[in-house]
């Protein structure tokens, strides 16, 4: 029984960072009817920059918040530059676009820091959790931090302006574009949101994965996995199939023999398909109608 | 949940090419396949594998073509394919010694196999969702391969060495020359034979399909059976491509088919057209000779050509190689002309 708690608590803390990504990207795909493929590496990239700015000497939550600010700015600039002028291009050149983005992050990371792995570090520590030894406190914090940012977002979309016309802009551009929003800037900042959001995974899950050029591909398959169980069409969807998806993934690797770590992806495939067939639209998500 | 029902007119996935533009004329073809006939007899046997692993990854970008180009469809996931075609061929040498050019034809029919289940899920659903799965697909393939499970047979992390055939009937050619020819013959049936599909009742569903579902379905055309029958053809024709570049490469390992396989192949169509059948070529020649170029001069940096390079077409040149040869064509004529 003792094992059977730690396993769903450390599935919660490893499904915490699946939320983010699976957040980060419904909320792309809200704005822009897109699944963005270079999410994990724009999370990695930014895990990166907030590695260097503490090799530099800048405090671990200084660097938090500087690469937070910077991933911000980075999502809004490779809106406007490189996918506004892609918006009313076939579904094709989207898709080629992202791809393009994945192969030019992964490689300049690449080129930049090389590929060697290298520690990441935690700023909560990696004892026992309140003297308990089910969960250590590095896991607590990253649900810690997610919880956090989840009622963040709330507040921000419930109460805030802003947060009121990003939802119109993504529910119903043209309306929203009639009473004066300004739809573009709505979809700049949901990348820039949503860039923030992926930097937080990436720094969470750093100590665990440790940080190299590929780290993310897991994480983002897996935060796929979330999107879709959850729906992706609902933000909230996302975030409980991401705790539901890390659950399911610390279960398996431990009751069923012969499914280790090795066998990661393939069960992340396995859950895509088998919500495709059995839910296509999700836990919560809305099934999309087609107009004739 | 909101009031507002969702309603979606969806764009179509990819721009329509008439079915004329998809190919060459008679004359260029033949002069094409000429210059690809007599090229080897004047090159080193290097070059002679890089034009046999040219020819591989152009039919290998050409199954793309088929199914997006064609049908509208899109893969990330060719790699898995070209992955499962390669460890067939593989198996069947060096385990139950068959004639390796019998098991092309085996890989190809496993693949078509292969794609053809796995698109069924995938293919009720809009491009985006089949985007994912074969996304997800070609990640997941190098574990799958490395499985314990399989081991005896796949090699695991090692992989397997494949023997490379000599040249038949006791003729005067290196290996490499030989199966430069054998790759271009088979090549050539593809192509052939994928241009002949393209004209054909199914074909014309492809098309219809592509341009427009809903009235696709309207004219009586079997949406998902052919939408998934488009995805088995390509994953079946990547595997024989698959085949031909185990015996090429004599080795296959499960690093070899990653993601970045899949990115390049993706890459490959849209530089040469997507929907253009001899943009293959030209695709296939980028992806081969750019990252020699770019790891010349850093290593680790082909991805970031690749990358900037896939921008620069989509905003520069969305038709890729058609394009090109379309404008020189222009060109050409007002040369004659004046």
């Amino acid at each position: 029984m003792e094992l059977f708690i730690n396993q769903v608590l450390a599935g919660i803390a490893t499904g915490a960072i699946y939320a983010c990504m699976a957040l980060a990207v419904v909320m792309i795909y809200q704005a822009i009817d897109h699944l963005n493929f270079a999410q994990g590496e724009m999370a990695m990239f930014s895990t990166f920059i907030s590695w260097q700015l503490m090799q530099w000497g800048i405090p671990y939550w200084g660097a938090f918040v500087l690469t937070l600010a910077l991933s911000f700015a980075g999502g809004v600039l490779i809106e406007r530059l490189l996918f506004k002028p892609l918006a009313k291009a076939p579904i094709l050149t989207n898709v080629a676009g992202f791809i393009a983005l994945y192969a030019i992050i992964n490689s300049v990371a690449g080129l930049i820091w090389d590929f060697t792995i290298k520690q990441y570090p935690t700023p909560f520590g990696s004892s026992p959790f309140l003297g308990s030894q089910l969960i250590s406190t590095h896991q607590a914090g990253m649900i810690g931090v997610t919880i956090l940012l989840l009622i963040l977002l709330y507040l921000f979309f419930q109460f805030t302006r802003v947060g009121l016309a990003m939802r119109a802009a993504a529910s119903v551009p043209e309306s929203a574009r009639l009473v004066g929003i300004n739809t573009s800037w709505m979809i700049a900042l949901g990348w820039g949101m949503a860039a923030a959001i992926g930097s937080i995974a990436g720094m969470m899950i750093a100590p665990v994965v440790f940080l190299e050029p590929n780290m993310m591909l897991g994480v983002l398959i897996y935060g796929f996995a979330a999107a879709v169980l959850g729906g992706l069409t609902s933000p909230f969807g996302a975030v409980i199939g991401g705790f539901l998806v890390g659950i399911f993934e610390n279960l398996v690797g431990t009751y069923i023999p012969g499914v280790g770590n090795e066998l990661k992806l393939p069960i992340a495939l396995a859950l895509i398909i088998t919500v495709l067939v059995v839910k296509p639209a999700g836990l919560f998500g809305r099934p999309i109608v087609k107009r004739v | 949940m909101s009031a507002i029902q969702e309603v979606v007119t969806e764009a179509p996935a990819v721009e329509a090419v008439p079915k004329r533009a998809m190919t060459l004329g008679y004359g260029t073809s033949l002069a094409l396949l000429l210059v690809l006939i007599l090229v080897p007899l004047f090159v080193k046997n290097f070059i002679i594998f890089q034009l046999t692993m040219l020819l591989i990854y152009a039919v290998a970008v050409l199954a793309l073509n088929i199914l997006t180009g064609g049908s509208g469809q899109f893969s990330l996931g060719q790699s898995a394919f070209y992955a499962v075609g390669a460890y067939t061929s593989a198996i069947l040498m060096e385990h139950a010694d068959i004639n390796y050019a019998l098991t092309l034809p085996i890989a190809g029919i496993v693949c078509f196999v292969f794609g053809f289940l796995f698109g069924q899920p995938a293919l009720r659903l809009s491009g985006v969702y089949l985007a994912l799965a074969t996304f997800a697909l070609a990640t997941a393939m190098p574990q799958l391969l490395k499985l314990g499970v399989f081991e005896k047979w796949t090699g695991g992390v090692q992989g397997l060495v494949v023997t490379k055939p000599d040249a038949p009937f006791g003729l005067p050619m290196s290996q490499d020359m030989w199966l430069y020819y054998f790759t271009l013959a088979v090549s050539v049936a593809i192509y052939v034979s994928s241009v002949n599909l393209l004209r054909s009742r199914s074909g014309r569903a492809f098309m219809a399909i592509r341009d427009n579902e809903i009235a696709a379905s309207a004219m009586g055309i079997d949406v998902a059976l052919y939408k998934t029958l488009a995805f088995g053809v390509s994953a079946g024709i990547t595997g024989v491509a698959g085949g031909l570049g185990a015996i090429a490469v004599q080795f296959v390992a499960p690093d070899g088919y990653t993601i970045t396989l899949a990115i390049s192949l993706f890459l490959g169509m849209v530089v040469g057209g997507v929907g253009w059948l001899p943009g293959s070529i030209v695709g296939s020649a980028f992806i081969i000779f750019v990252p020699n170029i770019a790891e010349g001069i850093s290593k680790g940096l082909s991805g970031a050509v690749f990358g900037v390079l896939l921008f620069l077409v989509i905003f520069l040149v969305p038709h890729g190689a058609r394009q090109v040869a379309v404008v020189a064509q222009q060109l050409l004529g007002k040369f004659k002309k004046s």
